[in-house]
């Protein structure tokens, strides 16, 4: 009885061939899922990173849950037309406490992998409240209901903690004081020190210009420090990777 | 009554499968799929050789053709930096007053400026650079710091109250619904229409030209026509950043504004800063 022959037994036996099926379908995933996890040159080690504050994880979670990655991506691709457009082509590190990460495949607005700091706090507010009065050309929806939504770090530890369960390096003392941490970041009169030891680079203003934290402070703020934790004045990249 | 099927009479190689009467042919693959197959196997263990391909200790193999993404995008970014680094050298050591009347450097700052501009700019601007409520059309002989190719270039370069860069274009308007009274208010928003056009109220126009003179002439300047070392925009010319009705001047006067332009120097080559300063130089206002 040949090896062709002895195929039949699989396929007459329903449960064998599920078997078998689910330990190919493993195998295949683990030769091509399972390196990343230790080859070096699919993890960088880049200066800067840090986890996203607060308040900057909670504007994450508002970009997340109106959906801006349906039209928008998070990933500049290695290519000259992409770099002239967008700023140097996103690292992998830089998205390394994304959960989930915001990569996208599918681009209706721009790329926002680098939109930190490309426009000023107020473009960004004028902008989500009626895309077309700045851009006329553009398709984007009406964002303005998020100024109306005050948010006070009521959960914001708990958010903190669920990332720290996934991985994110959060200390005891960035979770002790998180919601501390997501008040003062609008607060250029604060006592904002510790928070920026916290996260380096951490930037204070009130994003929005009114009272209170809103949901727009918190979007423009996650929005203004996009890829703007690596500098890459002082980034050499290695060719091999 | 049905017809039976009539059996065949040589053997015609069946797997040996049956289902009640029903046999299943034991045909050989087309030749030609059969081959294409094996030439894509082949073409894989070829492929993964040339390419990097098979996982290892601490890398990949590297692939015997040493392709690299960012290698090929690195090379790309050289190769078209190495066909414009004639032009651009020329355009960065320029006289900045120089470049609108060189033809060659006019030439192509003009098409360069124009790429930087609807990439970088556009969004604030207008993609046609008539600006928006709050941005300023650069179109028009309306200058806030200044409209001529060094002005623009200083504006672009460092940008406006942005954090980011030390050289920035600083000023800050009061909030004046902290230090007028409303009334005082109303008569220099009235004062102030009534410099370019109709006030809401004529009754409230003298009385606001003593408010405008004791609070805003400072910056304004006494003839309203403003001062570009501190971005005070001109009063009497009817161009409005903001609006220059009732109610926006009211907004203005009592809250303020506070126009933020971000820093491009150390986003854009000094080349990219010099074209993008001569194309909005050339479009219309440049002075």
């Amino acid at each position: 009885m040949g090896i062709l022959q002895k195929h039949q037994i699989l396929e007459r036996n329903v449960t064998l061939l599920a078997i078998f099926a689910f330990l190919v379908v493993t195998i295949g995933g683990i030769v091509q899922i399972a390196p990343l996890f230790w080859l070096e040159n699919t993890i960088e080690e880049v200066e800067g990173m840090r986890p996203y504050s607060p308040l900057e994880l909670t504007g994450r979670d508002i970009y997340v849950r109106e959906g801006c990655y349906t039209c928008h991506s998070q990933m500049i691709r290695p290519m000259r037309d992409e770099v002239e457009r967008y700023g140097h082509y996103s690292l992998a590190a830089e998205s390394q406490y994304d959960h989930p990460f915001q990569w996208g495949s599918k681009r209706t607005g721009p790329d926002l992998a680098r939109v930190g700091g490309r426009y000023s706090d107020d473009w960004h507010v004028d902008h989500l409240r009626n895309p077309q009065s700045v851009v006329p050309e553009s398709i984007m929806p009406k964002y303005g209901f998020l100024e109306d939504r005050m948010i006070d770090g009521e959960h914001v530890q708990d958010l903190l903690k669920t990332h720290r369960m996934v991985g994110v390096p959060y200390t005891d003392e960035m979770i002790e004081n998180a919601a501390a941490d997501f008040m003062v970041q609008i607060d250029p009169y604060g006592d904002y020190d510790a928070m920026v030891e916290r996260y380096p680079g951490a930037q204070v203003r009130n994003f929005d210009r009114a009272p209170g934290v809103s949901e727009m402070d918190a979007l423009v703020a996650y929005l203004q420090m996009l890829g703007t934790l690596v500098d890459f004045s002082t980034f050499t990249p290695v060719a091999s990777r | 009554m049905a017809k039976i099927p009539k059996k065949l009479d040589e053997d015609p190689n069946t797997t040996g499968h049956e289902w009640d009467g029903i046999e299943e042919f034991d045909n050989p693959m087309p030749r030609w799929w059969l081959w294409t197959f094996y030439a894509t196997i082949v073409w894989a263990v070829g492929y993964s050789i040339a390419y990097p391909a098979w996982p290892g200790i601490k890398a990949a193999t590297p692939g015997l053709l040493g392709w690299s993404t960012r290698g090929n995008v690195a090379e790309d970014i050289a190769r078209v930096n190495a066909a414009n680094d004639g032009i651009n050298a020329k355009l960065a050591a320029a006289e900045l007053t120089s470049i609108p009347t060189d033809p060659e450097l006019a030439g192509y700052a003009a098409s360069a400026g124009s790429a930087v501009f609807k990439t970088w700019c556009a969004q604030c601007h207008g993609s046609g650079a008539a600006g928006a409520k709050g941005y300023p059309n650069l179109l028009d002989n309306d200058w806030l710091w200044g409209g001529s190719i060094e002005e623009i270039h200083t504006t672009i370069s460092h940008g406006i109250r942005n954090e980011e860069d030390a050289d920035a274009r600083y000023s800050e308007m009061p909030a004046f619904g902290e230090i007028l009274e409303r009334q005082e208010i109303k008569q220099v928003v009235n004062y102030v229409m009534s410099l370019s056009g109709t006030p809401k109220d004529a009754t409230l126009v003298a009385a606001g030209k003593g408010v405008f003179l004791d609070n805003c002439a400072a910056c304004h300047m006494e003839d309203a026509t403003g001062d570009r070392d501190q971005g005070a925009p001109n009063l009497k010319d009817a161009i409005w950043l903001y609006g220059g009705d009732y109610d926006t001047l009211t907004n203005t006067v009592t809250y303020s504004r506070y126009g933020v332009m971000p820093a491009w120097s150390d986003r854009l080559s000094e080349a990219q800063v010099r074209a993008v300063s001569a194309y909005v130089h050339q479009l219309g206002g440049g002075e």
